[in-house]
C-alpha cells in the first residue's frame, strides 16, 4: 500500500504537480508514515528521475524548476509532522540568498534558490534589494553556510565587494562562504572579491554550493 | 574624414510579420494585462503621477492598474517624428519612419583588448577607443555607452561615460546607463554644455536615454526617475523589454509580445503623462531563454521575429523604436555570431526599426570585440545594399548594352558597366582569394575586420570638443564625486 503511495509521490514530483505533491503528503501523514520515509522512498525518487532525465538532455529547465517547487511543497506539508516526532531532514547545508542592495532583479537568483532548494539545502531567499547587514545577519542568525548573492547592473555589483569586505571585518568569512552570480559577474571580478564560488546558471550554482559545503 | 551616416532608406523589400487583425489583439492583450494584472512602478514620484491621473495605484505593492483608455489618450500626445540630434548638426538622425540607424551595442563589461586579444574588465578607455572608431565609421550612426566604464566611481560612471564619447565623437550619444534622479539630472547639464544650455537640449537633444524594464511587468524605480528628468528636458526616452520566453515571459511568442508590450507602452504612457508631447520611443530586445540552461540566448529564430515584430507595434502607437539586433550569444566571432546577426538585422530592418542596437559584442552583449564591431558594420552594409532590392527601369535593363555584347562575349568593356558596376556589392571582409592564397595564409574575415580597427583607432583624427565645455563636464563631474 505504501509503494503505491511512494510511487505516485514520486510522479507527482515528475510531473510538477505541486498540489498532488502536497495531498499525497498529507495522505501520508495521515496513515502514519515516517515523513522521512515519504520523502527519501517517494519524493526524493522523482527528484532524481527529472534531475537524471535532464541531465541526458530529455528534460528542460521549466520541468526542473516545477519539480523543484513540488518537492518544496511537500517538504513544507511533512515539516510539522517531522518536528512533532522530533525528526529531522538531513539537508547539505543552509544557504542565505539575496539580490544585492540597490537591485531589484530577481529572476536568476529565485532560481538558483529552486535548485539549491531541490538539490537539498536548506534556503533563505531574502529577495531582493537586501543590504549586506541583512544578508550577514541573516546567516549568522541561521546558522549559514553559504550567503549567495545576485546582481545584474556593474554599479550594483560592488555590493557583492562589499558583503564579503564585512564579513571578513567582522570575522565570519571563515564560517560562511560566499557564492556570487548575475550577467556582469566574470571570474575575474570573483577572484578581485575574494567569492568562494561563482556560477554561470542556476544548474552550475548546484555543484558549486555542494563543493563549498564538501557534499561533492 | 567622414562626415556620412549609412542608413536604410527607402526599401524595396516588405514583410508583413502581423496582420492588422493580430496587432488589434496584441494591443486588446496588453491594455487587458495592464488593466488586470497590472504593471510595477517602484517610484514614488511615478506612482504619484498614476493616482493623480485616475489610474489604480497600490502604494504598497507599488502596482499600476490603468484603463486602457487612459494608456490610449496618454500615447496619442506622442510626437511620431523627432531627429536624435548630434554634436555635429549635420549627423543628425531623422527618426522619421524611413531610416534605420545602427548605433554600437551596450553595455558591456569585458573588452578583448585591441593590441594584447585578451579579455579583461571594461574601463573608461576602452569607452573613448570605441567612440573614436565608431566616429570614423560611416555604418555607425549614434553612440550607446558600449562599456562600463568600471574604473570610475559608481555614483558618477554614467557621466563619465558621455562625456568621454563627445570628447572623441561627434555622433549622437544614447545612454542606458544613467539610471537614477541624481546622476540624470547632471547629464542634463552636460549635455547642455554641447548645445549652449540645457533649455536647448529640447531642440537639439544630443542626448537620449533608454531604460531597461524589469520583466515580467515591471521598472526599476532608479530608471523611471532618471527618464522623467529626461523627459522634462525634452530629451527622448524609451523603455526597453527584454522579456524572454520561459523565464520572464510565457514560453508562446504572442503572449511574450502582449507582456513586453505592456511593459513599454506602460512606461510610454507615464511620460506623456508627466510631461505631454515630451519625445519617447518604443524598446525592444526580447528573445527566448534557452530552454535547457535558462540562459540568454541573443540569437535564434524567435530572435528574429521579435526583431520584426516590434516595429509593427511602434508603428501601431506611432512612436520610433530602438529594437534590439545583432548581439550573438557566440564566444568569439564566428558561424553563430553571423547567422544570428544578419538575420536578427535583417528583420529589424525591413520592417524599419528606427534604431538599431547594435554593432560590437559577443556572449550576449557582455564582452566587447572590435573585430566582431567591423564585421556587423558589414553585416548592416550588407543588409542595406539587400533592401534596396531590384530597380526596374531602362537604364538597368540595359537593353542596348545587351544588344552590343551579343551573344558570346563579355560586359567587362561595356561602358554601362563601368557607369554601374560601383552599384555591386564590394565587401571589405568576405574572403574571396583563390583558394591557394588562402591556404598559404589561413587568415579570415576578424583578422582583417581587427586590422582595420586598428587602424582606424590609429589614424582617425575625430573633429576635437572645445576644451572648455569639457572641463565645464568635468566640474560637474567632480562636484558630484565630492
Amino acid at each position: 500500500m505504501s509503494e503505491e503511495l511512494f510511487k505516485k509521490m514520486a510522479q507527482s514530483i515528475i510531473d510538477g504537480d505541486s498540489d498532488v505533491a502536497v495531498e499525497l503528503a498529507n495522505e501520508a501523514i495521515a496513515a502514519g508514515i515516517d515523513p522521512l520515509v515519504a520523502i527519501t522512498d517517494g519524493f526524493v525518487i522523482g527528484v532524481n528521475q527529472v534531475g537524471d532525465a535532464f541531465a541526458c538532455g530529455d528534460a528542460f529547465l521549466p520541468e526542473l524548476v516545477m519539480a523543484g517547487e513540488a518537492m518544496k511543497a511537500a517538504v513544507t506539508t511533512l515539516e510539522p509532522e517531522m518536528a512533532r516526532r522530533g525528526s529531522e531532514r538531513q539537508i547539505l547545508g543552509k544557504v542565505v540568498l539575496g539580490t544585492v542592495e540597490g537591485d531589484i532583479h530577481e529572476i536568476g537568483k529565485s532560481l538558483v534558490g529552486t535548485m539549491l532548494g531541490a538539490s537539498g539545502f536548506q534556503v533563505y531567499d531574502l529577495g531582493v534589494d537586501v543590504s549586506a547587514e541583512k544578508l550577514i545577519g541573516k546567516a549568522v542568525e541561521v546558522g549559514a553556510n553559504i550567503i549567495a548573492m545576485s546582481a545584474l547592473l556593474t554599479t550594483t555589483m560592488v555590493k557583492q565587494k562589499e558583503v564579503i569586505e564585512l564579513l571578513e571585518q567582522e570575522g565570519l568569512h571563515n564560517t560562511i562562504k560566499v557564492m556570487v552570480g548575475g550577467a556582469p559577474v566574470t571570474r575575474e571580478w570573483v577572484g578581485k572579491i575574494k567569492a568562494d564560488g561563482y556560477s554561470e546558471d542556476a544548474i552550475g550554482a548546484v555543484a558549486v554550493a555542494k563543493s563549498i559545503v564538501g557534499a561533492a | 574624414m567622414t562626415k556620412k551616416i549609412k542608413s536604410v532608406t527607402n526599401p524595396k523589400l516588405k514583410l508583413e510579420i502581423l496582420t492588422p487583425t493580430d496587432v488589434k489583439k496584441i494591443h486588446d492583450a496588453t491594455l487587458w494585462i495592464i488593466e488586470k494584472v497590472g504593471v510595477r512602478f517602484p517610484s514614488k514620484r511615478a506612482l504619484d503621477i498614476w493616482a493623480a491621473n485616475g489610474a489604480e495605484v497600490d502604494f504598497d505593492k507599488k502596482i499600476v492598474r490603468a484603463k486602457g483608455e487612459l494608456i490610449e489618450k496618454a500615447l496619442k500626445s506622442a510626437p511620431p517624428v523627432y531627429p536624435l540630434a548630434a554634436r555635429d548638426p549635420q549627423q543628425d538622425l531623422p527618426l522619421d519612419g524611413n531610416h534605420v540607424f545602427v548605433g554600437t551595442d551596450g553595455c558591456g563589461v569585458e573588452v578583448i583588448d585591441i593590441e594584447t586579444g585578451v579579455r579583461r574588465i571594461s574601463r573608461l578607455d576602452d569607452v573613448r577607443d570605441i567612440a573614436r572608431i565608431a566616429d570614423a565609421t560611416e555604418e555607425v550612426g549614434f553612440h550607446w555607452v558600449a562599456v562600463s566604464a568600471q574604473d570610475k566611481p559608481v555614483e558618477t560612471r554614467g557621466l563619465h561615460e558621455i562625456k568621454t564619447i563627445w570628447e572623441n565623437s561627434t555622433k549622437h550619444v544614447q545612454t542606458e546607463s544613467i539610471y537614477n534622479e541624481r546622476e540624470a539630472r547632471a547629464a542634463m547639464e552636460i549635455a547642455g554644455l554641447i548645445v549652449g544650455g540645457k533649455d536647448k537640449l529640447r531642440e537639439r537633444p544630443v542626448l537620449s536615454l533608454m531604460q531597461c524594464t524589469a520583466p515580467p511587468l515591471g521598472h526599476d524605480g532608479g530608471s523611471l526617475d532618471a527618464a522623467l528628468v529626461a523627459a522634462e528636458y525634452g530629451i527622448p526616452t524609451g523603455f526597453m523589454t527584454m522579456a524572454a520566453n520561459i523565464t520572464t515571459g510565457p514560453a508562446t511568442l504572442a503572449g511574450n509580445l502582449a507582456l513586453g508590450n505592456a511593459e513599454v507602452i506602460a512606461g510610454a504612457a507615464l511620460i506623456q503623462l508627466a510631461f505631454p508631447g515630451a519625445p519617447v520611443f518604443y524598446a525592444a530586445a526580447q528573445t527566448a531563454s534557452d530552454i535547457r540552461s535558462g540562459a540568454y540566448t541573443g540569437g535564434g529564430p524567435e530572435d528574429f521575429i521579435y526583431g520584426a515584430a516590434g516595429n509593427v507595434l511602434a508603428d501601431y502607437y506611432n512612436i520610433p523604436i530602438s529594437m534590439g539586433s545583432f548581439a550573438t550569444g557566440a564566444k568569439e566571432p564566428n558561424w553563430q555570431a553571423g547567422i544570428e546577426n544578419s538575420l536578427s538585422t535583417f528583420m529589424a530592418s525591413i520592417v524599419m526599426s528606427d534604431m538599431l542596437l547594435g554593432v560590437g559584442f559577443l556572449h550576449g552583449s557582455r564582452i566587447w570585440s572590435y573585430a566582431e564591431m567591423m564585421m556587423d558594420c558589414e553585416i548592416f552594409s550588407i543588409i542595406e545594399k539587400t533592401l534596396q532590392g531590384i530597380v526596374v527601369d531602362d537604364e538597368t535593363l540595359a537593353l542596348d548594352t545587351i544588344a552590343a555584347v551579343g551573344p558570346g562575349g563579355n560586359f567587362l568593356s561595356q561602358k554601362h558597366t563601368r557607369k554601374h558596376m560601383r552599384e555591386v556589392f564590394l565587401p571589405q571582409f568576405m574572403d574571396r582569394r583563390p583558394y591557394n592564397e588562402w591556404e598559404s595564409k589561413k587568415d579570415n574575415a576578424a583578422d582583417w575586420a581587427l586590422a582595420k580597427a586598428r587602424k582606424t583607432l590609429a589614424e582617425h583624427q575625430p573633429e576635437p570638443l572645445d576644451e572648455k565645455v569639457s572641463a565645464e563636464m568635468a566640474k560637474i563631474i567632480a562636484a558630484m564625486e565630492k
